[in-house]
């Protein structure tokens, strides 16, 4: 499976340290809350809401360098927006998988 | 320039705030988690550049543009592309950046912000092809269907106004679009196209011969307008 990295990151912050890792900070801190609110909204089937929660993981999601992943949560936003909920698995584990690898660094 | 940045995501405000310092010439302010903060801001200081995110709860980035009344020159940063058929529709708007910006990406948006900001005030041939330029490219996108489809610029011919639609001719095809001709005459460079008429524009390059009222362009003979006659032959290279 794809695996998060930081090449994007270490892209723009250009060798200077304390950018990264504050940077990583604001997305360690940032991405739970947003996770809890897309299954907030998920559990209460607010499609919508929940597209829009998708619409932002999904920046983290290349952020973190998961192109693949970035396609998946595209067309789950897209599912979504249409009321289904396709893909929900596939997307659901890109969110462990960025969340094992947050915990990590 | 002097700049703010609206998103409601921290991430991306941190991210463009890092893209900004590497910018000797952009001076990030503030930076807003919502279209509303910075409405307050922008109510009692001028700024000369947005960053703005269009996905944005409850007010849209597109909504905070409908609030300004003189808006100054703005960057539309998403994680969206769909949204770059509805920016068309702004002149305010200077480029759009899709999530995750690149350093080498964003700086040519900052430098189309520049050259938009010192526009050229003669009519000097060179600094309409240096518009031409930064402003388009080569290229003009339109709305067709939910798509964007590319055209190449200088295979326009002929711009038609038909009601609430236009239709662009091109060498290739022709395409109905809804828009008006002073939209896309924004788009178009002067150097190649001038408005004949209320309801044409033509591209110089493509014109066969011209009678007395009325220009041939490929197979469409088109009327020119008393008033765009001495400009239309002002552009031509008469012997």
């Amino acid at each position: 499976m794809e695996q998060p990295n930081q090449s994007y990151i270490n892209s723009l912050s250009g060798g200077d340290e304390a950018f990264k890792q504050q940077l990583i900070d604001v997305i360690k801190k940032e991405f739970p809350e947003e996770k809890q609110v897309y299954f907030d909204n998920l559990k209460a089937t607010k499609y919508k809401l929940v597209a829009d929660n998708v619409h932002k993981l999904k920046h983290k999601i290349s952020i973190l360098g998961l192109e693949k992943g970035y396609e998946v949560a595209v067309a789950y936003e897209n599912n979504l927006l249409e009321g289904n909920t396709t893909l929900k698995e596939e997307f659901e584990e890109i969110l462990s998988n960025i969340t094992a690898y947050l915990e990590k660094i | 320039m002097n700049c703010i940045v609206i998103d409601d995501e921290a991430t991306a405000r941190m991210i463009i705030s890092q893209l900004c310092s590497n910018v000797p010439s952009l001076n990030v302010i503030e930076a807003f988690p919502n279209a509303m903060q910075a409405i307050k801001y922008l109510n009692q200081n001028e700024v000369d550049l947005i960053f703005l995110d269009i996905h944005m709860p409850d007010f849209t980035g597109f909504d905070f543009i409908e609030t300004l009344k003189n808006p100054p020159k703005i960057i539309l940063t998403t994680s969206d592309p769909n949204f770059a058929i509805q920016a068309f529709e702004y002149d305010c708007i200077v480029d759009y950046l899709v999530k995750p910006i690149t350093q080498e990406r964003f700086n040519k948006a900052i430098a189309k912000a520049e050259a938009k900001q010192s526009k050229p005030v003669t009519t000097n041939s060179n600094e309409k092809i240096e518009k031409l330029e930064t402003t388009s490219g080569n290229d003009l996108y339109v709305n067709i269907d939910r798509r964007l489809i590319k055209i190449d610029i200088p295979s326009i011919y002929l711009v038609e106004a038909k009601g609430d639609y236009i239709q662009v001719k091109t060498e290739g095809k022709n395409y109905t679009v809804h828009s008006t001709l002073k939209k896309i005459a924004d788009k178009l460079p002067d150097s190649l196209f001038l408005k004949v008429h209320r309801s044409y524009i033509i591209n110089i390059m493509k014109i066969i011969d011209i009678e007395d009222n009325s220009v041939l362009i490929k197979k469409d003979v088109i009327p020119v307008s008393r008033s765009n006659r001495p400009e239309l032959m002002k552009r031509l290279n008469l012997l």
